[in-house]
C-alpha cells in the first residue's frame, strides 16, 4: 500500500477526511519551507501539496502568483525542491505531492524527473496544465514505472465520458476543482459543490480531495463532511506573504494549519 | 514533397496538443466541435464571407511596389494590401470568424489578448458589431507603446483590462485572459488572436486566415501573369499572418516560402523574440511548440520593437514546417525593421505596421539578389498608425533628426 492510500485509510479509519494543506515550495526560500513543511505536519496535515514555482501559472489566482514569483526571485529550482523532499520526506512521515505545472518537467526531461522524484521520496505528481491525453503517452507511464501516484484533476465543466477518463488515469486520489476558476480564497462555497462532490465520491473508487477557493474552517468542515480530503492553499499561502519576515513565522503558519484542521480532527 | 501531416486533429508531429487544466478541456472539445461544424455549414460560410466583403473589406488588393522594386534592382515586390482591411491588419479575419463562431454556441461576452492593439482592436470591433461585450487584455509595457489602439478598443465599447504581471506584455496577457476564461467560460468565449494556444485555436485562426495566401494567388495570376511567387515572405509572432499566406502555396515546392521573427537588439537570450534562435521545446499557454525558457523551463523575457512579434512561443504548425524544411525562419532586428518601415514610407506611401516591418526588410534584403523576372509576395500584414509614437522614439534615441530623400 502506497503512503497516499495509507493516508486516506488512516483517515476513514478515523471517520474523517483528509487534511491536505499546499505551500509554494521556496517561498520565501527553501530552507524556510523545509521548517514549514514540518510545521503543517504538526498542524494536522494528512498529505502536503507542494507547489513548484512556474512563470507563467495560469490556473493561480494573484496570491499563488505573487508566491511563485518570489520562489523564483530566490532561485528556487525542481532539482532544489527535490532535494528538499530528499531530505525531510522520512522525517516528516507525510505523503507529498508535487502540485506543478508540466513545463518545468518537461525541461528536466519526463523520464529523468520521474526517476528523480521517486529518489527523492515524492509520493505524488499532479500536474495542473496535463489533462490524462496529453500524459498518456509521457508522464503517466514515466510515473507508474517509478511507483509515484499521478494525481489528476475533475472540475465542474468535466463530462461524465470525462469523469471516466480521468478517474482511469489516476492512483492516489482524484482532485476536484470546486470550481470554474483559478486558485484564490473565495467568501462562499459554491451552492452546487457539495451536491457534486457527493455524486462523483460515490461514482469514483478512488479518495476524492477538493480544493480551490477552500479557505476557512467552516468551509474545510462543509467539505469534510462530502470529500475523502480537503486542500487549503492561498489562506496559507497568504500568511508566509504576510508574515515571512516574522521571527515566529513557522508557528503562526503551524497554528493556522491547526486552526483550518480543527474541524477535521473533531 | 512537404505536406502538413495531420493524422491527429491539432498536432503537427510532436506540436501543439490541449496542454490545459481540467477546467477547459471540455469546453474545447466543445468549441472544437462547433468549428468542425460551423465551418461545413453553407450559412456560416456566407455569412462570414458577407461581412468579410461588405464589412472588412476583401478582397485586399495586392500592389506590385514598383519604385521600390526599382531601387533594389532586382525582383519584383509585391505587396499584399491587409494593412487596407478594416481595423488595419488582417487581425479581422479571425476576430469575425471567432466571433461568430461564438454567437453560434450562445456565447454573449467575448475576451482576447492584445499585444500590438491589432488583435483587440478587431476583437471589439466584431464584438460591437454582433451586439456581444468584450473584455481585452493587454500588458501595461503595451498599453503604453500602442496607446493608440488601447483608446480605440474603449471607443469600440470594450473594457481594456491591464495586466501589470510578468514582462507585462503579450504573454502576461494570455495568462490573464485564460484566467478569465477558466473562470467565466461558461458564457465567454475566448477569442485567440494567433496560431497558438490549444486545439482547436492553431487549426481554427488559419482555416480564418487561408483566404489571405487564396487571393493573393489568384491576384498574382491575373496582375502579374505568374501562377506562383518565387518567394512568399511574412512576418511571425505567433505566426498568424504567416500561416494565412504560405497556406496557399506550401504544396507548390517552387514557391520558397519565409518567416520572418524579432531579433530585438541581440542574440542574448531576453533581447529578442527569434524562437529559431535559441528556444527549445515546451510547453505554454496550452501548446507544446518552441519556446524561450531558461534550463529549468521558467519562461524566458523577450524584446522587440514590435509588441506584436514580442512573444516567446511560436505557433506549433511552423515548428513542424520548420523541420519538414518547407518554411525556412529568419529574423530581422529592431534598427532593420524600422529602416524598412521608412523606406516603404518614403517610397511607397505605406506606413507599415512595425511587425510587418520585418517582413518588409527580409524581402528587401532577397530583392536585389534575384533577377528582375522573379517575384517576391509580401504580406503587409498591417499598417502602422499605431506605431507612429514608437518610431519617433526610436529615430530620437538614435538621433536621427531629419532623414535624407530617398529614391
Amino acid at each position: 500500500m502506497s503512503a497516499i492510500d495509507a493516508a486516506f485509510a488512516r483517515c476513514r479509519a478515523d471517520r474523517r477526511a483528509a487534511f491536505i494543506p499546499y505551500l509554494t515550495a521556496g517561498d520565501p526560500d527553501l530552507e524556510t519551507t523545509g521548517r514549514l513543511l514540518e510545521a503543517l505536519t504538526r498542524g494536522g496535515a494528512d498529505i502536503i501539496e507542494l507547489g513548484v514555482p512556474f512563470s507563467d501559472p495560469i490556473a493561480d489566482g494573484p496570491v499563488n502568483q505573487r508566491a511563485a514569483a518570489r520562489a523564483l526571485a530566490a532561485g528556487t529550482s525542481l532539482s532544489g525542491i527535490l532535494d528538499l523532499v530528499a531530505g525531510c520526506r522520512e522525517r516528516l512521515g507525510v505523503p507529498i505531492v508535487l502540485f506543478t505545472y508540466f513545463n518545468p518537467i518537461l525541461a528536466r526531461g519526463v523520464e529523468s524527473f520521474a526517476e528523480q522524484a521517486a529518489a527523492s521520496g515524492v509520493d505524488g505528481v499532479l500536474c495542473v496544465d496535463l489533462p490524462p491525453e496529453e500524459a498518456a503517452g509521457e508522464l503517466l507511464p514515466a510515473l507508474r514505472e517509478v511507483g509515484v501516484a499521478s494525481v489528476f484533476l475533475l472540475a465542474p465543466t468535466s463530462t461524465r465520458a470525462r469523469e471516466k477518463a480521468v478517474a482511469a488515469a489516476s492512483s492516489g486520489f482524484v482532485y476536484y476543482v470546486s470550481r470554474t476558476g483559478v486558485t484564490g480564497t473565495r467568501e462562499e462555497l459554491p451552492p452546487e459543490l457539495l451536491r457534486e462532490a457527493k455524486r462523483l465520491r460515490r461514482r469514483l473508487k478512488l479518495p476524492l480531495a477538493v480544493g480551490f477557493g477552500i479557505s476557512t474552517p467552516e468551509q474545510v468542515e462543509a467539505v469534510g463532511k462530502v470529500a475523502d480530503g480537503v486542500v487549503v492553499g492561498s489562506a496559507l499561502v497568504r500568511i508566509v506573504e504576510q508574515r515571512a519576515g516574522d521571527a515566529d513565522l513557522v508557528e503562526i503558519v503551524e497554528r493556522e494549519a491547526s486552526r483550518l484542521s480543527g474541524p477535521l480532527r473533531g | 514533397m512537404a505536406r502538413r501531416e495531420e493524422a491527429r486533429p491539432g498536432y503537427w508531429g510532436d506540436y501543439g496538443g490541449r496542454y490545459v487544466p481540467e477546467t477547459l478541456v471540455a469546453p474545447l472539445e466543445e468549441l472544437a466541435a462547433a468549428f468542425d461544424k460551423q465551418r461545413r455549414r453553407r450559412a456560416f460560410r456566407s455569412r462570414l464571407d458577407g461581412l468579410l466583403r461588405h464589412y472588412a473589406g476583401r478582397p485586399t488588393p495586392l500592389f506590385e511596389a514598383a519604385r521600390l522594386s526599382d531601387q533594389l534592382g532586382g525582383a519584383r515586390l509585391w505587396l499584399k494590401r491587409e494593412d487596407l482591411l478594416h481595423t488595419g491588419a488582417h487581425k479581422i479575419n479571425n476576430a469575425l470568424g471567432q466571433a461568430l463562431l461564438a454567437e453560434s454556441m450562445g456565447k454573449r461576452r467575448l475576451i482576447a489578448e492584445t499585444g500590438a492593439g491589432q488583435h483587440g482592436v478587431a476583437t471589439a470591433t466584431a464584438a460591437a458589431l454582433l451586439g456581444q461585450t468584450c473584455t481585452i487584455y493587454m500588458g501595461e509595457e503595451d498599453m503604453r507603446r500602442q496607446h493608440p489602439n488601447v483608446e480605440r478598443m474603449r471607443l469600440l465599447g470594450a473594457q481594456v483590462a491591464a495586466v501589470d504581471s510578468g514582462s507585462r506584455t503579450l504573454k502576461d496577457a494570455i495568462n490573464e485572459a485564460l484566467r478569465d476564461w477558466v473562470t467565466n467560460v461558461r458564457d465567454t468565449h475566448y477569442v485567440l488572436g494567433s496560431v497558438l494556444g490549444p486545439d482547436p485555436y492553431p487549426r481554427m485562426v488559419r482555416e480564418f486566415h487561408q483566404v489571405i495566401g487564396h487571393e493573393a494567388k489568384r491576384q498574382l495570376k491575373k496582375q502579374a501573369g505568374r501562377a506562383w511567387p518565387d518567394l512568399a515572405v511574412a512576418c511571425v509572432g505567433g505566426g498568424s499572418n504567416a500561416i494565412g499566406l504560405f497556406g496557399a502555396f506550401l504544396d507548390e515546392p517552387r514557391v520558397r516560402l519565409i518567416g520572418v521573427e524579432a531579433g530585438g537588439t541581440g542574440a542574448g537570450l531576453g533581447r529578442h523574440a527569434a524562437r529559431f534562435r535559441g528556444a527549445t521545446v515546451g510547453v505554454l499557454h496550452g501548446t507544446r511548440t518552441l519556446v524561450l525558457q531558461d534550463r529549468e523551463g521558467q519562461i524566458a523575457g523577450t524584446h522587440s520593437v514590435s509588441a506584436g512579434l514580442d512573444y516567446p512561443a511560436i505557433g506549433p504548425e511552423h515548428v513542424r514546417l520548420a523541420e519538414q524544411g518547407r518554411v525556412e525562419y529568419t529574423a530581422v532586428d529592431d534598427d532593420e525593421a524600422i529602416e524598412a518601415f521608412h523606406t516603404l514610407a518614403e517610397l511607397e506611401g505605406i506606413l507599415p505596421a512595425l511587425e510587418t516591418a520585418h517582413a518588409v526588410a527580409e524581402a528587401m534584403r532577397h530583392a536585389p539578389r534575384l533577377g528582375p523576372d522573379k517575384v517576391i509576395l509580401v504580406n503587409l500584414s498591417g499598417r502602422g498608425d499605431k506605431d507612429l509614437e514608437s518610431v519617433l522614439a526610436y529615430d530620437a534615441k538614435r538621433g536621427v533628426v531629419g532623414r535624407p530623400e530617398a529614391g
